[in-house]
């Protein structure tokens, strides 16, 4: 009777010691700011105006637009309306897990749908401009998945 | 039965005195062939006339040194030790006496003499076989002393070839990328430097972003795609004017340049509008050609040596994928079908195989395959490597290699590399600075 305690403890105690580290790992995606393998956080991040965020985030390989980043856009695209003196470089970029010049492509192809959705909004295509940097201008020098994210990106840069 | 064994030994003997030494280049070699490389014999006045002009102690020493380390870089030959020679080299060169080099085990030797006449440098060597007591190749030029690395080198080349019946690649260039500076904005020049890592030279100063450097047939031409003034365009260099000049005239950024075998035409691509196609421009006339029409990614081309095809990075796919071409840029074929996504083709100067980048699983492949895509054969694995190019007799590949930072971001480092087509010698390529994107020129003498 006794001994059918201990294990039933034991067991519990086991039990609540998978459950407490498979929370530990869940909490461990939150904080590291990715949806999928996309950039979610606000570390790199600056500000055009006042919450007119600069850039978006792109998934491995890809040039589609998340649904935050066609926010961000839209944000960006209402502002530069507002301040049509100003003109601007969207600079495309790519992470370093890629070939140098598909990566220059791919870069372009990323500064581009961000163009392009600005455009969709009402900014004239000649106050864009665009520039890819390939995978030559990492803002985060790491090499793990949450650096490679922040790296995934297209930067919008005013240029006057 | 004694005239049988008579009569077999008449015919072995004469077939024994032929059977010459051979390097089989073609698999990994494992026993390499030890060679004694004689000190290049020298008198004391001209000895003295270079020291006086480059600096250098020994001509004949140095020289010799050049080549036992080129010899010993391709992991075919076993330089042997100087310490153990028993002749010198002045008479060495005359008449080697057969059985002091083969108490040694040396099975090939190389031996010559060098003088300074006429404010020249006057070379002579003979290539002898060991075993079979005779002179296998002699040979003279004169050059001038500047030269003298050449040289070297091109012993190395006239000796590679005879033992192992293929063009050597020693008296050849490289052309890179130096790297300095944080990961988050390297500092980046253009670089070219004897493929043993001696004589580097920067060509640009740093003050835009350069890459992918790649020689014309002749090594006088460079194409390159550089930043500037923010304008990512491809670029020609005259190497030894200096003189740049953008190639053509395009409305977005020109990337992935190389030239055609003829060194005619630049084929590169063109990205507008988020779509980059593959363009030519014939440097004669300027006529720009539009070779691939499609709206996925077309980029790194590379032409086969008789031009008429291409080989290219397409996403046209979904993913990253090789492909060949008509070099009109009809028939297009997938040849790429393993796993993984493949980038980077580059077209052998032999023409059977096609170089490449494998990406699969977080691990970075330098591979070939046949032109039709089967036999692909992956030679070298790691974190980061990338942009393979070829020696000029197809034996040999460059490329570089980038390490992993650690949590910090910090200890970042881009090297060259080089591997035989067989899989083995894989071997650092000395660089003053960190280096990349690697290509390597064609032999410069012939």
């Amino acid at each position: 009777m006794e001994l059918s305690k201990i294990f039933k403890n034991t067991f519990l105690v086991i039990l609540a010691c998978l459950l407490l580290s498979a929370c530990a790992t869940q909490k461990k995606v939150e904080t590291g700011q990715m949806q999928g393998d996309v950039y979610t956080g606000t570390d790199t991040v600056k500000y055009l105006a006042s919450g007119v965020a600069d850039r978006v985030f792109f998934a491995t390989n890809e040039s589609v637009l998340t649904t935050a980043s066609r926010d961000t856009l839209r944000k960006q695209g209402a502002w530069m309306r507002k301040n049509s003196d100003l003109t601007f470089v969207i600079e495309g970029h790519a992470d370093e897990r890629g070939t140098r010049e598909y990566n220059l492509a791919l870069g372009e192809r990323r500064a581009n749908a961000a163009k392009d959705y600005l455009m969709t909004y009402g900014v004239a295509g000649n106050r864009l401009s665009v520039i890819s940097y390939g995978k030559e201008r990492p803002i985060d020098s790491g090499s793990n998945p949450l650096a490679w994210s922040k790296n995934r990106r297209s930067v919008t840069v005013k240029a006057n | 039965m004694l005239f049988r064994y008579l009569f077999i030994l008449i015919i072995l003997l004469p077939i024994k005195a032929f059977a010459l030494i051979e390097v089989d280049i073609t698999r990994g070699n494992l026993s390499p062939l030890p060679i004694a490389v004689s000190s290049l014999s020298i008198d004391e006045e001209s000895k003295e006339s270079f020291n006086k002009i480059l600096k250098n102690k020994d001509m004949g020493l140095e020289i010799s040194i050049i080549v036992e380390n080129n010899l010993k870089q391709t992991g075919l030959f076993n330089p042997l030790n100087k310490n153990a020679f028993l002749q010198n080299p002045d008479i060495a060169h005359l008449k080697p006496r057969f059985e002091d080099w083969a108490l040694i085990k040396a099975q090939a030797l190389v031996t010559g003499k060098v003088i300074f006449i006429d404010e020249k440098l006057r070379v002579e060597f003979r290539l002898w076989d060991v075993l079979a007591a005779r002179e296998m190749m002699a040979l003279t030029f004169t050059t001038v002393p500047s030269n003298w690395r050449r040289v070297g080198h091109i012993i190395t080349d006239k000796v590679y070839e005879r033992l192992t019946g293929e063009k050597g690649y020693f008296d050849t260039r490289i052309i890179y990328v130096a790297e300095e500076g944080k990961k988050i904005n390297r500092i980046k020049k253009l670089a070219i430097m004897d493929q043993d890592g001696f004589n580097t030279k920067y060509l640009t100063l740093g003050n835009e972003l350069v890459l992918t450097p790649r020689f014309n047939p002749t090594n006088q031409m460079v194409t390159y795609l550089s930043y500037f003034r923010n304008l990512p365009r491809v670029y020609l260099l005259d190497i030894e004017t200096g003189v740049q000049e953008v190639v053509g005239d395009f409305p977005g950024m020109t990337f992935a340049p190389r030239f055609s075998p003829d060194g005619k035409i630049i084929i590169m691509s063109f990205a507008m509008d988020g779509n980059s196609d593959i363009y030519t421009m014939d440097l004669e006339n300027r006529i720009v050609e539009r070779i691939t029409n499609h709206p996925s990614i077309d980029t790194s081309p590379s032409y086969s040596p008789n031009g008429k095809y291409i080989c290219f990075n397409s996403d046209r796919s979904g993913y990253q994928q090789i492909y060949v071409m008509k070099s009109n840029g009809s028939n297009v074929k997938r040849i790429s079908f393993g796993k993984g996504i493949y980038g980077t083709p580059v077209w052998s100067p032999r023409g059977d195989l096609i170089a490449f980048t494998k990406m699969h699983k977080g691990k970075f492949y330098i591979g070939v395959m046949r032109t039709d895509g089967s036999g692909e054969r992956l030679l070298t694995q790691n974190f980061y490597q990338e942009a393979p190019s070829w020696s000029p007799n197809g034996r040999v590949l460059i490329f570089y290699r980038e390490t992993k930072t650690d949590e910090k971001g910090e200890g970042f480092s881009a090297k060259l590399w080089s591997i035989d087509l067989t899989g083995y010698n894989e071997r650092l390529v000395e660089t003053e600075t960190d280096a990349s994107d690697p290509s390597w020129s064609s032999l410069l003498s012939n």
